[in-house]
């Protein structure tokens, strides 16, 4: 069984008369493991697509499935309890807490968790570790670089560790530099065991991936595998 | 769901990060909840202090005035037209069975002049048994005495007040002479402290003379009538109302009213002035309360709007919350506890400052004070209702933002 399903995956956006489907019947596994790198010009449906995946949106037809569960028929509450123990998710901007230190950033999918102060404080360093930044774990966002902001989402996304990473853009706001790092630490995760789906619209960054899907308004117009990906 | 610790911990965060905000938030509750506390506190003082005071002014008193009498259609207030008359006054002593105790208390308000000072106070005119009935005893000397009254002596007792103004203080005014409408008067007695009366007046501030000295020197009676009030004590609290009904009956006979005839006289009794007293207080206290609690409600909604800007203004941090895992209820109590929290903080410390304005007043007065702890835990109960009405409409708007638009929100 694929760790993720879509079958005839349709997202239709309604701005008053006007319907616009982002997403037109996706078909697509996902095996355990897998590294793949979602491509696309911007509106292809690329994001819909992402924030489908990560149970923030929900599809207009056809069914998904996680681990074999139809996400159709989950509440809003177990949608929830899936983020937060399934998915690690990595943004463009980030997005992490303004004027709240690291750890505590990392540490916050853990209280969603239910898990205590103590276990979530070193399970946080542990992850901070991971990304290479425990000596930053009192710095606050604004006081990291872009790279390091990221490592610290890295951190997050893998504190509770998830089976699946999603992440939507990783280096779209980093130098090229900065950008190899990042994709080189996925890299990394995925060698761990982790499925990890990234979006990019750079080609030298979709390289790292060992699959690559292409959209093209709303529908996967290429599905390319490769042995390995790009090499570090 | 998250332990209800840990949201307390994020709303204390979320509080602290926006310091000056929280505190000008959270004022509107401080003041609605001072305001609450420190009027109701500052009543109930002034009612205890009042309710001393009627125990001060003698047990078991019963004041009887003339008037309240119809004339050719005119009505009369009480002591308008004197109708009470010396042999009134020595018939209630004798006759009536509840009473204890009766004595007259003439009154005017002139200058007093010793040897150095002079002062104005008030010159009473009264009998030995008035002493008796207000339970007020010498500090030093001697009290008036039935031959002082019957010889209309020249003999005078005084208050600490008139003893302090006229001859300084820590001077022994016995033997001393006051002059009084020219006349002069030896101070034979200094009475005890007595303090403020029912009406904030001093009490102290008294001189008391034989009451037909104060009828030949000072002010001249009205013949046969009484001027002015007469203190009855009865036997005991339970005697009161039967002391009451008895004199009532004896000066409708004495005063040969008709059965159908209204009073020519009015009675009333210390525990009743009291009461109106402190009812009227009462009602003032809780207009003011009623007032205080209005500027309460106008602070739960200084909370409401700085709620709903914080909500706004994190839209962000709530979808990120939410990409991690925040369910929708999590995201609810975090601003509910939030708001609570901040209109319990703010009560809290409203009830400090309410009682501490109160403890001014009450010093500043010379109370002790009262504070009532139905009060303080109706404030801050009120002021966390006020945190959760008011914080509702945010949490429940910030747990319904879609996680996606929260995320991409600027």
């Amino acid at each position: 069984m694929a760790l993720l399903e879509l079958q005839g995956i349709g997202k239709v956006y309604q701005s008053g008369d006007t319907e616009f489907a982002a997403l037109r019947g996706v078909d697509l596994n996902i095996e355990r493991g897998e590294f793949v790198a979602v491509t696309g010009s911007s509106g292809s449906g690329k994001s819909t697509l992402m924030n489908i995946l990560g149970c923030l949106d929900s599809p207009s037809s056809g069914t998904y499935r996680i681990d074999g569960r139809d996400v159709s028929q989950l509440s809003r509450i177990e949608l929830a309890a899936i983020r937060n123990q399934f998915i690690g998710f990595i943004f463009q901007s980030f997005n992490l807490l303004a004027r709240t230190s690291a750890a505590e950033n990392v540490e916050l999918p853990l209280i969603y968790a239910g898990v205590a102060p103590a276990e979530r404080r070193r399970r946080a360093l542990e992850a901070l570790e991971r990304v290479g930044l425990a000596h930053r774990a009192r710095h606050q966002p604004s006081q990291l670089s872009g790279g390091q902001q990221q490592r610290v989402a890295i951190a997050r996304a893998l504190v509770t560790r998830p089976p699946l990473i999603l992440a939507d853009e990783p280096t779209g706001n980093l130098d090229s530099v900065t950008s190899i790092e990042i994709m080189n630490f996925l890299k990394e995760l995925r060698d761990t065991g982790i499925t990890v789906v990234f979006v990019t619209h750079e080609h030298d960054i979709a390289a790292f991936a060992a699959r690559e899907l292409a959209l093209k308004d709303g529908a996967i117009v290429r599905d390319e595998r490769r042995a390995g990906g790009k090499a570090a | 769901m998250i332990p209800t610790t840990e949201t307390l911990r994020m709303a204390l965060r979320a509080l602290r990060r926006n310091t000056l905000r929280s505190i000008l938030t959270a004022l509107g509750i401080i003041i609605g909840v001072a305001a609450v506390v420190a009027m109701v506190s500052i009543g109930e003082g002034a009612k205890g202090r009042i309710r001393t005071q009627i125990e001060g002014a003698g047990t078991n008193v019963i004041l009887v005035f003339s008037g309240s009498s119809n004339s050719g259609g005119m009505r009369g207030g009480m002591g308008s037209q004197p109708t009470i008359t010396w042999d009134d006054v020595r018939a209630m002593q004798t006759e009536l069975p509840a009473v204890r105790a009766v004595a007259p208390l003439t009154r005017t308000m002139t200058q007093a002049i010793s040897e150095t000072q002079t002062w104005t106070t008030t010159v009473y005119g009264t009998t030995p048994d008035y002493f008796v009935i207000r339970n007020w005893d010498l500090a030093v000397g001697a009290g008036l005495s039935a031959s002082d009254v019957a010889g209309a002596t020249k003999n005078v007792v005084i208050g600490r007040t008139v003893a302090d103004k006229l001859f300084g203080v820590g001077v022994d005014p016995l033997g001393q002479v006051i002059r009084i409408r020219n006349a002069p008067y030896s101070v034979i007695g200094v009475l005890a402290k007595k303090g403020q009366g029912g009406m904030g007046d001093d009490q102290d501030d008294a001189i008391f003379v034989p009451v037909t000295a104060f009828q030949a020197r000072i002010q001249g009676g009205l013949g046969q009538y009484v001027r002015g009030p007469v203190y009855v004590s009865a036997m005991t609290s339970e005697a009161i109302e039967p002391a009451r009904a008895q004199i009532a009956s004896l000066l409708r006979e004495r005063h040969r009213l008709a059965a159908d005839a209204e009073d020519d006289f009015s009675t009333t009794t210390m525990a009743e002035m009291t009461g109106i007293f402190t009812s009227a207080m009462s009602t003032l206290t809780n207009l003011l309360a009623a007032i205080a609690l209005v500027s309460l409600v106008v602070g739960g909604i200084g909370v409401m709007n700085i709620m709903l800007v914080s909500v706004t203004e994190r839209t962000r941090e709530i979808g990120i919350r939410m990409a991690v895992g925040a369910q929708p209820s999590d995201i609810m109590r975090q601003f509910l506890i939030e708001s609570l929290t901040l209109a319990a903080i703010g009560g809290a410390i409203g009830v400090l400052l309410g009682l501490g304005i109160a403890n001014l007043v009450a010093a500043a007065f010379g109370w002790s004070m009262l504070a009532r702890t139905d009060i303080i835990l109706m404030a801050l109960g009120v002021s966390a209702g006020v945190g959760v009405v008011f914080g509702l409409y945010p949490a429940l708007k910030a747990s319904r933002l879609d996680p996606i638009a929260a995320l991409r929100y600027e």
